[in-house]
């Protein structure tokens, strides 16, 4: 490889995408790197070429092969973003149906030598018969069947359908746990900045989290390294669900799972936000994650723990985001509710 | 205050008022200076007035001010002298420090959600009571707990409410200083507030994964194999085991080659006598049985009271399982005998502590 990686980044308009696609133009041994995304890019990325181009279409596929591209990062498998912004129905198209027109086009690219594949732990879902820590070879003990956790699923038989089909192409899997930062728009980092915190009432979730630039680091490891294989990747050690809203000092109130859940889907026309059921669920029963793969195999090692992930998100946007909805009246609330919530 | 009395003046008793031994001015009697010869005369010597009346000796009231500051004060050192001991002092900067913590969610929990100072503080300090003056439980070869390393506790299951798996948890502690780790069913977990206080208390999921992990990990693990089948049998099948699960527990020690410690529980099949059960209910509710006890519905809440039965905790000689060799877990039938053998151990060892005891509240 004397010329160096020619490197095809999805999702790239994303935040998360954008600046993987920067690190990894400006890392050694990579020739070219190409952002694909259906969105236009609002900024501009640093010696990244920019394809508009849908991965849901077959158009991808002359991407991939014309531009020579031997190796693929699918950034753009992610759960729904935003508070209440487009419905599943999308994300999951483009999760699924854009992950199943990817692969096709990687494998009909011979010069393709590696795929990178973003998916997530919320395939293990969450329950009350988990292990304390998923192993990378666990199935989920209570299946997601809808949400994101399904779509990773899903996604995840493709992948290992397409690693079948093309065994001279290294296929690496991470599977990062819930996602948290300054920068991460996420459904957890949501539900933190809701102006009073509705929780599962008699339950604590065990949280282990991942924060977003520990897991741009390690795409970019395995992308540059190419380890065939599947990992589980977040911070060492858990917080409690009631003890990362003490941290963040954020008002609490205890509902019934079950209204929990139903929150968002009664109340949402009158305005009022909560977690969707998948994230209920999580918030009901947590996941933790066994990382030693991660560490010995692709030999990653996380600069955050997820007790320092959850301080630096504190840090950076824990007094902005409480005042970003009413400004004026935020105090009060935030004051009295930390009393209620100790 | 009352030394500092310096205008009130005293008046013995049964002298109509007047003056008596006393002459009220501010020079004391020879008498009264002999008798306080050995404090100056900073005090007025009034005040110390000899004779029987003494202590009957009144003085005017002070103006209607309340309680003065320093009187407050007192009566809270005194107060926190009383409740928190003689070094009051640093145990209640302790104390508030505890609860900056956790109002702050500054404190460490493992892996599967164990919190070892709410655990430690709370949930052993008020079960501790309960072990020591209502159930009087005394506990015998403690010293059969390794001190160091993992092992595998293995006990009867009984009560109706598993208040035998926190005795123990509370008996581990105080002898060893060891947190018991116990593996609960799927169903400790799906309830709430009982979930969440287990997970507190040091609880995981009995899965052979949580239970190689923890073993692998150097902790004392508790199960308890009979289960709800143990738990909630009827009060005439009391000290008679129920099937043994299915030996998962003992590959899980064999997998990880820690000994297994028998555990036998005395006492605790008389707390909640279980003489029905309401299968319809359960069923309604998702548990696996409903219980009705001689007070329990009758009594409303006055029903969960435990009786105050006599407990006896006897921990047996460990069981190695180092020896085998390593696929040994894999073989059933040697798991199988090696559970019957840890079974019988237990089943032996509860009815001789039977017959000592003499009767089930002594």
């Amino acid at each position: 490889m004397a010329l160096g990686r020619v490197v095809l980044v999805t999702g790239v308009s994303s935040d998360l995408g954008g600046r993987l696609a920067c690190r990894l133009a400006e890392a050694p041994g990579v020739e070219r790197v190409i952002g694909v995304d259906v969105a236009p890019c609002h900024r501009h990325l640093d010696g990244v070429d920019f394809v508009r181009a849908d991965i849901r279409n077959p158009v991808i596929a002359t991407v991939v092969a014309g531009q020579t591209v031997d190796t693929v990062v699918h950034m753009s498998v992610q759960a729904a973003q935003g508070r209440g912004g487009h419905g599943r129905t999308p994300t999951k198209e483009h999760n699924v149906i854009g992950t199943m027109q990817l692969l096709a086009a990687c494998q009909k690219a011979p010069g393709l030598e590696r795929l990178v594949v973003r998916s997530s732990a919320a395939g293990y879902g969450s329950s009350s018969r988990d292990p304390a820590r998923f192993t990378e070879d666990m199935a989920a003990r209570s299946v997601p069947r809808s949400g994101f956790g399904k779509d990773v699923l899903e996604v995840e038989g493709y992948v290992r359908g397409f690693s079948r089909r093309r065994p001279d192409v290294t296929v690496t899997t991470l599977r990062p746990a819930h996602l948290i930062g300054s920068r991460t728009e996420s459904p957890l980092s949501d539900y933190f900045s809701l102006p009073v915190v509705p929780t599962p009432f008699g339950f604590d979730a065990r949280l282990q989290l991942l924060h977003e630039n520990d897991l741009l680091a390690a795409m970019e490891l395995a992308t540059l390294q190419g380890t065939h294989g599947t990992f589980n990747v977040a911070g060492d050690g858990i917080v409690m669900l009631s003890q990362a809203l003490r941290r963040l000092g954020r008002p609490t109130i205890a509902l019934p799972s079950l209204a929990l859940a139903g929150l968002r889907s009664v109340l949402g026309p009158a305005g009022v936000s909560g977690p969707d059921r998948e994230l209920a669920t999580y918030l009901t029963f947590g996941c933790g994650l066994d990382t030693r793969q991660m560490r010995e195999v692709l030999g990653f090692v996380p600069e955050h723990s997820t007790a320092s992930a959850l301080a630096e998100y504190a840090r950076s946007s824990g007094p902005a985001r409480v005042s970003m909805p009413r400004a004026p009246q935020s105090t009060s609330p935030t004051a009295e509710a930390g009393a209620v919530s100790g | 205050m009352a030394e500092s009395g310096a205008g009130a003046e005293v008046i013995p008793l049964g002298t109509r008022g007047r003056p008596g031994r006393g002459t009220g001015s501010s020079k004391p009697s020879s008498a009264a200076r002999n008798l306080a010869a050995g404090s100056p005369a900073k005090k007025p010597a009034r005040a110390r007035l000899p004779g029987p009346n003494h202590d009957a000796a009144t003085k005017d009231r002070e103006p209607d001010t309340g309680i003065p500051v320093d009187d407050w004060l007192n009566a809270v050192t005194d107060a926190a002298g009383e409740i928190l001991g003689a070094n009051w002092e640093p145990r209640l900067a302790e104390l508030t420090g505890f609860l900056r913590r956790r109002v702050a969610g500054e404190y460490v929990v493992d892996d599967y959600g164990f919190d070892s100072e709410v655990t430690e503080r709370l949930f052993l300090a008020a079960a501790r009571p309960l072990k020591e003056k209502w159930f009087r439980i005394e506990v015998r070869g403690a010293e059969n707990i390794p001190t160091e390393g993992g092992a595998l506790l293995v006990s009867n299951h009984s009560g109706t409410i598993p208040v035998d798996g926190l005795m123990t948890m509370v008996s581990v502690h105080d002898h060893t200083g060891r947190h018991l780790r116990p593996l609960g069913a799927d169903l400790v977990f799906r309830l709430p507030v009982v979930g969440e206080l287990a997970r507190r208390a040091g609880a995981t999921l009995a899965c052979h994964e949580d239970a190689e992990q923890m073993l692998r990990g150097g902790e004392v693990v508790g199960v308890w194999p009979e289960g709800f089948k143990g738990i909630g049998k009827p009060y005439s099948e009391r000290y008679k085991l129920q099937r043994f699960g299915r030996g998962g527990f003992v590959s899980a020690a064999m997998r990880t080659g820690v000994p297994i410690v028998p555990c036998s529980v005395v006492g605790a099949e008389e707390i909640y006598p279980l003489i029905g059960n309401l299968p319809a209910l359960a069923r309604l509710l998702g548990v696996p049985y409903v219980p009705i006890t001689p007070f329990f519905p009758l009594l409303g809440p006055l029903g969960l009271i435990p009786l105050p039965s006599k407990w006896l905790i006897e921990f047996g000689s460990p069981i190695r399982t180092d020896t085998y060799q390593s696929g040994a877990a894999d073989d059933s039938m040697l798991v199988f005998n090696l559970t019957d053998q840890v079974r019988e151990t237990i089943q032996q060892t509860l009815y001789s502590l039977l017959t000592e005891r003499r009767s089930v509240f002594h």
